[in-house]
């Protein structure tokens, strides 16, 4: 099995691993994704309809309502929170929004994981070192 | 991060264990998005408070109440603790329903009484409850340079651009304390080398009503998602009305905080001041094909033309737009299969009514509320499946969050469609 390290930067610490979902759609936070599921529920979003808990999630970044923070934070206290968030563009509302839902998250990496991570790869995120690990699904 | 010594003081816990989570999570946040120091802030707007629809179910279910909603919501604490008496100037953003229309809301009297000792709880902590979306129409209106902790996407653009002052989109709980310590991240808006234009948006067609800017704002965002529009070639000077929907729509399509008019917002004299003298990063016209693409997007969920409930007041209308939309209504009667609900906070409804507005909208069949709107308060009339609005905003969120179709067109289009109870509008 092929495996691929990135190196980023810290936004919140911590280590956890999990199934990549991958998008290249930013995600709204309020009136985009559905908390009490864990579901993308924009319109006209690719993953519209797709759950992201437990999941590393893999984005661009965040757009929309400042209600993004608080939005991953209920799906935090309703057990839906992504496991793990890696990103490329920073804003406030994706580095609150990583604080309050208590999920590792790395940005500023040395390679796109928008271009490395497939929905479906195994992805291991030591966040404190800002070292994420990608176990390619055979295909 | 560089902490000052007022800083360091409730970080150890010297002003409260409640002003220390502040810190705390200010600390943390500070630290994610890799920002050097805080900068002192005297203006803070946040939501507060269990009004909300998930806030309403976690409050009722865990018997929690309102400072340990604020603790674990706006502090990140999961521990209850006391909240003292905000810091620095804050206001409340819009609120999950209108307490006195709750009935039509479809809410219980158990919303109401929440809502109510919310009231109670944050008016006690000095927060000034505007209860909008849009604090500028009731008095909270920054000055050029004046540093914000910011809730509220069409507000914070609107702030930025419009009048130059300076924040970023925070959110519930870096508002939240910001109003117990008054201090906020220096990153981003609040530094002026990250407020230059990024992409050159030049207009090939004339955009002058509001539905017009709300389509350019829909159109724009998309395209830039979270970066410094620069708009030239606007023949008409907008007005507050304009500007609000174009920006409310630009920070729902994408994330755009802050943009220039070149010749009209106070950071662009000339198109050169807008950027800074940096070359922008793109360049991009917008004409009668883009128009029409946003059109198209905006009205993505448009099928069927009998309407039966029109919103307006996304952002909360304005006395003018409350006026505007009288002179449509007066002396017509909305159709039988249809509801007319228009928001507006409440300082403007006491105009209102004042002016005699309140009446016509009541005698034709509409209804003025206060506080909140369908998105936010998930509350629309009973039954209700085909909406009209005339706020792009709203087109994009009220069918992802309620389920309902959407069709956006311009307010006197909206007025028609609650009049006829069927959509006649279309891209003029």
């Amino acid at each position: 099995m092929r495996k691929i390290v990135l190196r980023g930067r810290k936004v919140v610490g911590g280590r956890a691993e999990g199934e990549a979902l991958v998008t290249r759609d930013r995600i709204s936070g309020w009136g985009g994704i559905d908390p009490q599921t864990g579901t993308i529920i924009e319109t006209r979003h690719e993953l519209r309809g797709q759950s992201f808990k437990g999941k590393v999630l893999v984005f661009p970044g965040a757009k929309g309502s400042s209600g993004w923070s608080a939005q991953f934070h209920n799906a935090r206290l309703a057990g839906t929170a992504p496991a793990a968030m890696l990103f490329n563009e920073m804003t406030t509302k994706i580095a609150l929004g990583a604080v309050v839902a208590h999920a590792p998250a790395v940005t500023e990496f040395d390679q796109d994981p928008l271009q490395v991570i497939a929905t479906g790869d195994w992805v291991s995120v030591d966040a404190d070192n800002g070292i994420v690990e990608v176990t390619k699904r055979e295909r | 991060m560089k902490l000052a010594d007022d800083e360091k003081a409730m970080l150890d816990g010297r002003e409260g264990p409640a002003r220390q989570k502040a810190m705390e999570l200010l600390l943390r946040y500070g630290e994610a998005l890799g920002a050097e120091r805080f900068v002192d802030t005297r203006n803070v707007c946040g939501t507060l408070g269990a009004t909300m629809p998930f806030l309403r179910d976690y409050a009722a279910k865990h018997g929690a109440g309102i400072d340990a909603v604020f603790s674990e919501f706006s502090l990140c604490s999961a521990q209850a603790l006391e909240i003292p008496k905000v810091k620095v100037y804050s206001c409340h953003l819009q609120q999950g329903l209108d307490p006195e229309r709750a009935l039509e809301q479809g809410l219980g009297p158990e919303a109401v009484k929440l809502y109510r000792e919310g009231e109670r709880f944050f008016g006690r902590l000095g927060v000034n409850l505007l209860n909008t979306c849009a604090p500028y129409l009731v008095g909270n209106v920054p000055v050029k340079g004046e540093h914000c902790a910011w809730m509220e996407s069409s507000a914070v653009i609107y702030i930025n651009s419009v009048l130059g002052a300076r924040t970023n989109a925070e959110g519930r709980e870096s508002a939240g304390a910001a109003m117990l310590t008054g201090k906020i991240p220096y990153w981003g808006y609040h530094v002026c080398e990250n407020r230059r234009g990024t992409h050159s948006i030049e207009l090939e067609v004339e955009v002058q009503d509001t539905a017009d800017w709300g389509l350019l704002g829909y159109w724009i965002g998309e395209e830039v998602q979270e970066s410094v529009p620069v708009l030239n070639g606007v023949r008409h000077v907008p007005n507050l009305a304009r500007l609000k929907h174009f920006g409310a729509a630009a920070s729902s399509s994408g994330g755009v905080e802050m943009y220039h008019i070149a010749g009209v917002t106070p950071e662009a004299g000339t198109l050169e001041e807008a950027f800074g003298g940096k070359t922008p990063r793109a360049a991009l016209k917008y004409g009668a094909a883009e128009r029409r693409l946003a059109y198209e997007r905006v009205n993505t969920t448009a099928r069927d033309r009998a309407v039966d409930y029109v919103m307006l007041g996304c952002p909360h209308y304005s006395i003018e737009q409350i006026w505007e939309a009288c002179r449509l209504l007066e002396g017509r009667r909305i159709h039988a299969n249809c509801s007319l609900w228009i928001f507006t906070p409440r300082a403007i409804k006491q105009l209102a009514d004042q002016n005699g507005y309140t009446k016509i909208i009541e005698d034709a069949g509409g209804v003025l509320m206060t506080d909140t709107c369908s998105s936010v308060g998930r509350v629309v009339p009973k039954g209700a499946k085909v909406a009209a609005v005339d706020s792009a905003k709203q087109a994009h969120y009220l069918p992802a969050i309620m389920g309902l179709q959407a069709w956006f067109g311009t307010a006197a289009e909206c007025i028609q469609a609650a009049i006829t109870g069927r959509w006649s509008g279309g891209l003029r």
